[in-house]
């Protein structure tokens, strides 16, 4: 009986070692990435890395301001969202209540495939379809730009936003509408004055997804965007937070202030992050919560 | 009805209808477009051979390879780890701060950006393995570990608890219950999530490029673990970015999308499956 | 059940092993990473040293400085650079080895009605003096600067050899030789540079103060754009043996006939 208590307790001591594998991942990367992000800050001085407008690493005079950076990932994801989530959300709207059987599993599947497509695919496409399209549209001697690397995100957050929406506005009860539209309300008041509001965690979150990926994408904008460290204009080559880490990473020496400045464009993007996923968590509970 | 409402009610058909389009377009366009471009240049050659300089051949064998390699070295760590964890969780988890901390970290874990993972990884496991497929597994494990966790979850909460009564009723251990009652019962869970992870890792570049590097030459699984090498997607970027080589890489993107129609028709069949087979 | 937990037990031994011995340098595979200029040349000779020896080989086109530092980090056998190592990093023990020449080809797209430059106008192109060809006897048009990632053997050898060192005024910087091509080739008004063994059709290789790149003029110095190929080890370990006999041959006499069709000039 004793020996069956000490195997039990062993099983339980190894299936407790799994569960807290995922918070030992989660608190090795945090630790990993302070650590390592902290010393080129306190060697450039926080203020002068965060609002430094000039990145020129390899010279013979290097500078670390990585304001260009910050700058063109929160304009690139809020043009991404501006362009997404307009788009997104009248198409989840529509999928979830107005269109038909058929249509809906036509455009569901779709979705759902270009949702599991690899986004060097988007690059791809972006890189021979939307960069030669932008030069000759706006007349502007290259296309490689901070407009195509938001409309590549645009296109890449869609699925996410409609997928997350649709289920959101699929879950309210059928009853508020019925009621609403019992009041003599047409359908489509219906849905956008009762249903949308009623789903609105939900659309947040999907918003909020969407923001999330389109931060942390590196590949599809690399291929897209031309990666010049320049302060982030509409028709300018731009490098974003992302970029910056992954083009540079590969050929800096360890232990030099290059690779660590690196490492804290890396600490400063995980933030950013972190802050994301705050705000989804909390969307999400409230979600729930109802 | 006044004119105002007539107009808003108008007025916001027209804006669905136009979204709506707009999206189905864009999805038609890209479907057409990688399909236009990418199927051409798909051949039994261009599936079975290795690139090669000197006959100037260009052929994806060894990354198809790489990829079912880094795929099955990946499973094979991630199963037991996020099943564990599952388990862990619905089965002996008696604080609620506990669950709520492991949720956290594994809801955290999902948002973080794959070029974090790849810096991590490269620092983590390929300073130590060098740049090799598995160093590039070992960062997709811990990329996937979330998804693992909690389609296992989920298909473990569907285990009625009475079951789970009857055979402590029968005097079986807790380690006994959990073996022959509650692992069977998640299978679907596990499934599940072997195909989303499968489709993460088919998807994955920016965790891969710097862990696993982009090579393209042919292994069997032991060396191809041990040396560097791209996967399909990977092979992509390379072709597309470094070689200007589109033909190739669309013809990649095209095996892709075909892969992961296969994989989302998998999921949901799964996913019928085993809701059929719980109600009967 | 029960058999297919020992399958699975099995393999994760199988794996931990694979994993152990991933550890230790001592297997067939030869390493290599670094310069993407570099490709066609370790490409074909690592497809003839595998079909002779059967040992593989594998190449990461990764950029001259991370090649440097793979070799240096103990990730890969050979690192592969496309520029002189610097002082520096002969100081943290790296040898080299030169394995070939190479010219840095200007290029432009075909429909430029430029022909060539001098080295002079080049750095002023880059620097932003000139900033139209039609300056230069071209249609109107703004110049596209394309140019490499910092870190890469070419930039460091154009931008030395052109005296344009952290003054170029980039619009895009690209992080591969290929990528280069295929955006000059895409773009009417763009002007790049890569290294000549890789250059397509798609784009026109212009002269440079009259003399265009070839084997005779990157070897008697006539075409000034040029830098070697050189092969990066480490200077206080042994290679594996896999790594010495593929050092071994491309670095002997045999090795020249396939360096020259991949475009490169052989030094010996």
């Amino acid at each position: 009986m004793k020996k069956k208590r000490l195997f039990e307790s062993a099983v339980q001591g190894i299936f407790l070692l799994l569960g807290l594998i995922t918070v030992g991942c989660v608190l090795i990367i945090s630790v990993y990435l302070i650590v390592s992000g902290i010393p080129a800050i306190k060697e450039i001085g926080l203020f002068d890395f965060l609002f430094g407008r000039e990145w020129q690493s390899t010279s013979s005079n290097p500078k670390f301001g990585i304001l260009p950076f910050i700058l063109t990932s929160v304009y690139g994801t809020a043009g991404a969202i501006v362009i997404g989530v307009p788009i997104g959300f009248f198409t989840a709207v529509y999928l979830s209540k107005l269109a038909g059987k058929r249509i809906r599993a036509a455009i569901e599947t779709a979705v759902n495939l270009l949702a599991g497509i690899p986004s060097v695919v988007y690059g791809l496409v972006g890189m021979l379809v939307l960069v030669p399209g932008i030069r000759s549209l706006f007349n502007i001697p290259d296309g490689a730009s901070l407009l195509a690397a938001i409309i590549v995100l645009a296109v890449m957050i869609l699925p996410s936003i409609i997928k997350v929406s649709v289920t959101a506005l699929d879950s309210v009860p059928k009853e508020y509408e019925d009621a609403s539209l019992a009041l003599g309300a047409t359908p489509v008041e219906t849905y956008f004055k009762i249903s949308v509001p009623a789903a609105k965690s939900g659309i947040a979150a999907s918003v909020v997804l969407g923001v999330g990926r389109a931060i942390g994408e590196a590949m599809a904008v690399m291929m897209v965007a031309g990666n010049v460290a320049n302060m982030p204009s509409i028709f300018q080559s731009v490098r974003f937070l992302t970029t910056a880490v992954a083009s540079e990473m590969a050929y800096s020496s360890p232990g030099s202030l290059q690779r660590n400045a690196l490492f804290s464009i890396a600490l400063v993007l995980f933030l950013f992050i972190m802050l994301i996923n705050a705000a989804l968590n909390f969307f999400l509970k409230r979600e729930k919560g109802k | 009805m006044n004119g105002k409402r007539k107009f808003y009610t108008f007025f916001m058909r027209g804006l669905m209808y136009v979204c709506s389009l707009t999206t189905a377009a864009l999805l038609i366009f890209m479907l057409c477009y990688i399909t236009v471009k990418g199927a051409p240049n798909v051949s039994w050659k261009f599936l079975t051979t290795k690139p090669s300089y000197l006959k100037g051949n260009i052929g994806i064998l060894p990354d198809i390879m790489n990829t079912v390699y880094i795929v099955l070295a990946t499973l094979l760590i991630v199963l037991p780890l996020g099943v564990g964890a599952a388990i862990y969780l619905t089965e002996y988890a008696k604080s609620k701060k506990t669950v709520a901390v492991i949720e956290y970290a594994a809801e955290a874990l999902s948002g973080i950006p794959s070029i974090i993972y790849g810096l991590v990884g490269m620092l983590l496991f390929s300073a130590n393995f060098g740049t090799c497929l598995l160093a590039g597994a070992l960062t997709l494990v811990i990329m996937n570990l979330p998804t693992v966790m909690r389609t296992t979850q989920e298909s473990l909460k569907t285990v009625p608890q009475s079951y789970r009564e009857g055979a402590f009723g029968l005097g079986a251990g807790k380690w006994r219950v959990i073996r022959t009652v509650v692992m069977p019962g998640c299978i679907d869970g596990v499934i599940t999530g072997c195909i989303l992870s499968v489709g993460r890792i088919l998807g994955e570049s920016a965790a891969l490029l710097f862990t696993a590097g982009f090579a393209h030459a042919l292994n069997g699984i032991l060396s191809g673990l041990t040396s560097s090498g791209a996967t399909l997607t990977v092979a992509l970027y390379v072709y597309a970015k470094e070689e200007g080589e589109f033909g190739v890489a669309f013809a990649i993107a095209f095996i892709l999308m075909i892969m992961t129609l296969i994989i989302n028709m998998s999921a949901s069949l799964v996913g019928k499956y085993f809701a059929k087979r719980r109600r009967v | 059940m029960k058999m297919k937990k020992n399958i699975c037990l099995f393999a994760a031994v199988l794996l931990l092993i694979s994993a152990l011995t991933g550890c230790q340098k001592s297997q067939q595979a030869v390493a290599t990473d670094g310069s993407t200029s570099m490709s066609k040349v370790i490409g074909a000779l690592s497809e003839t040293f595998e079909s002779d020896t059967g040992i593989t080989v594998t190449y990461n086109a990764t950029g001259s400085g991370a090649g440097i530092q793979a070799v240096e980090e103990g990730r890969c056998d050979i690192g592969l650079s496309s520029r002189s190592l610097k002082d520096e990093e002969k100081a943290k023990g790296l040898n080299e080895t030169v394995l070939a020449l190479d010219g840095i080809a200007v290029i432009v797209n075909p429909q430029n009605k430029v022909d060539g430059l001098t080295l002079e106008d080049v750095s002023k192109i880059y620097t932003g003096e000139i900033k139209n060809w039609k300056e230069l006897g071209g249609e109107d048009g703004e110049i596209v600067l394309i140019g490499r990632e910092a870190g890469s053997g070419t930039r460091d050898g154009f931008e030395s050899v052109t005296d344009t060192e952290d003054k170029c005024k980039y619009r895009q910087e690209l992080t591969s030789t290929g990528d280069v091509i295929t955006t000059v080739a895409g773009n009417p008004n763009a002007i790049g540079y890569a290294s000549i063994s890789a250059v397509k059709d798609s784009v026109k290789v212009i002269d440079i103060d009259g003399v265009l790149p070839s084997e005779e003029t990157v070897k008697d110095g006539s075409y000034a754009i040029q830098r070697p190929f050189v092969l990066v080890t480490r200077e206080k370990e042994d290679l594996s043996d896999s790594a010495q006999k593929f050092f071994d041959y491309i670095t002997g006499k045999d090795a020249n006939q396939v360096i020259k069709d991949a475009g490169a000039i052989p030094v010996k």
